[in-house]
């Protein structure tokens, strides 16, 4: 057993079954193109409520990025080629699933 | 020593590809990035299965640090080039181990995979075969590395540098907020360190802030240059970006990675342990 890194797991459509989500903030969301196709390898970066910068994936095959965030309000900054970079904003809650579609 | 001594950009990297004595290493913790796509030429180093000790929780010792490099194809005296994802997290930290073990010419990739996908550059699936060679390391530079010891001594003496992103440092989140947050260890941090997060030195691409943007960071958040730094994060990936804008960009003489990081610290019994926002 190495010690567990800080490398982002896949990231899947469905949580892994290792995540009790009663613990558990989590916000999911999926990166589209204005079309609906979903864009794989676009960087989703979480901000906390004063800008700061928390945590960063990098979309799956199904455009999907994932956070185990806290209670509150939170902004999802995505990037992607081409200079693209959009905000939304969410509201995460402990024992909740917060979904979120962004379209580039 | 300036900035292209230790940090070199993505236009740099695609004209010097091809030079003799010149390795792309991406590393990773999750390697199927390297696979699906990498820069023409680089190897991969997992830094989870090559880079650690399988048993105990430490690094490879300087014997398999070399059989590592010598299986890479990697000499002594190439210049190596290192780039990676999550905003060259884990290069960054190849960076600091490398130099553990004293090798001389090695090169961070400004901005790392990101900044390279973002300019939509080459990705090849090509692995490249390089010859074995016979690489020799040095004993582990412990000037860089701190252990815990060190830090409780640091208390209130030198600089701490907390990179954790805020509610990782006032004890909210226990973990950075993509991974699932259950851990053993207690939530807080170091008292007396200061938290400036790693990515307050990066733009948003994950090139490095300029110099003078460091310095005035660092500066600001109250850190004294004149004195001694460690930092730290929640294993040592993240505060060894840090360690590199310190020591090789700012090039302050005295600055320590605290690998074992909060995993390590937050589950010590006795130490001091701080809630909340820095004192």
């Amino acid at each position: 057993m190495t010690t567990q890194g800080c490398a982002a797991p896949a990231q899947t459509a469905h949580l892994p079954a290792t995540v009790d989500l009663s613990n558990e903030a989590v916000i999911q969301g999926k990166v589209v193109t204005r079309d609906g196709a979903p864009v794989s390898s676009a960087y989703a970066r979480l901000l906390d409520s004063t800008g700061e910068f928390t945590a960063e994936v990098v979309t799956g095959d199904e455009g999907v990025f994932r956070f185990f965030a806290a209670d509150g309000d939170w902004t999802i900054r995505v990037l992607a080629a081409g200079g693209v970079s959009v905000d939304t904003t969410v509201t995460a809650k402990t024992g909740q699933v917060a979904a979120v579609e962004v379209a580039i | 020593m300036s900035r292209s001594d230790v940090l070199v950009d993505a236009d740099w990297v695609e004209a010097h590809l091809d030079d003799p004595g010149l390795v792309l290493v991406e590393v990773d913790e999750d390697v199927s990035a390297y696979d699906k796509g990498h820069i023409r030429g680089a190897v991969k180093i997992d830094w989870k299965t090559e880079l650690q000790d399988p048993v105990r929780r430490d690094f490879v010792d300087k014997t398999g640090f070399e059989q590592l490099l010598s299986d890479k194809g990697i000499a002594n005296d190439d210049l190596v080039i290192l780039y990676g994802g999550n905003n060259n997290w884990f290069a960054a930290y190849a960076y600091w181990y490398f130099k553990l073990y004293g090798h001389e010419k090695v090169r961070l990739l400004d901005g790392g995979r990101k900044k390279w996908e973002l300019d939509s550059r080459e990705l090849v699936t090509d692995v490249p075969q390089r010859p074995k060679t016979e690489y020799k390391a040095k004993e582990q530079n412990l000037a860089i590395r701190a252990f815990r010891d060190e830090v409780v001594d640091a208390i209130g003496t030198k600089n701490l540098i907390d990179v954790r992103s805020p509610d990782e440092f006032t004890g909210k989140l226990l973990a950075p907020a993509h991974l699932p947050q259950e851990q053993a260890q207690r939530p807080g941090h170091v008292p007396t360190a200061r938290n400036i997060p790693w990515s307050k030195a990066a733009n948003d691409d994950g090139t490095f802030k300029s110099d003078e943007e460091l310095r005035k960071l660092y500066t600001e958040a109250g850190v004294d240059l004149s004195k001694p730094v460690i930092a730290y994060c929640r294993i040592g990936e993240r505060s060894s970006h840090t360690w590199f804008a310190l020591h090789e960009l700012l090039g302050l003489p005295d600055v320590k990675n605290y690998d074992g990081s909060w995993t390590e610290y937050g589950s010590l019994v006795g130490v001091p342990i701080e809630l909340g926002e820095a004192k």
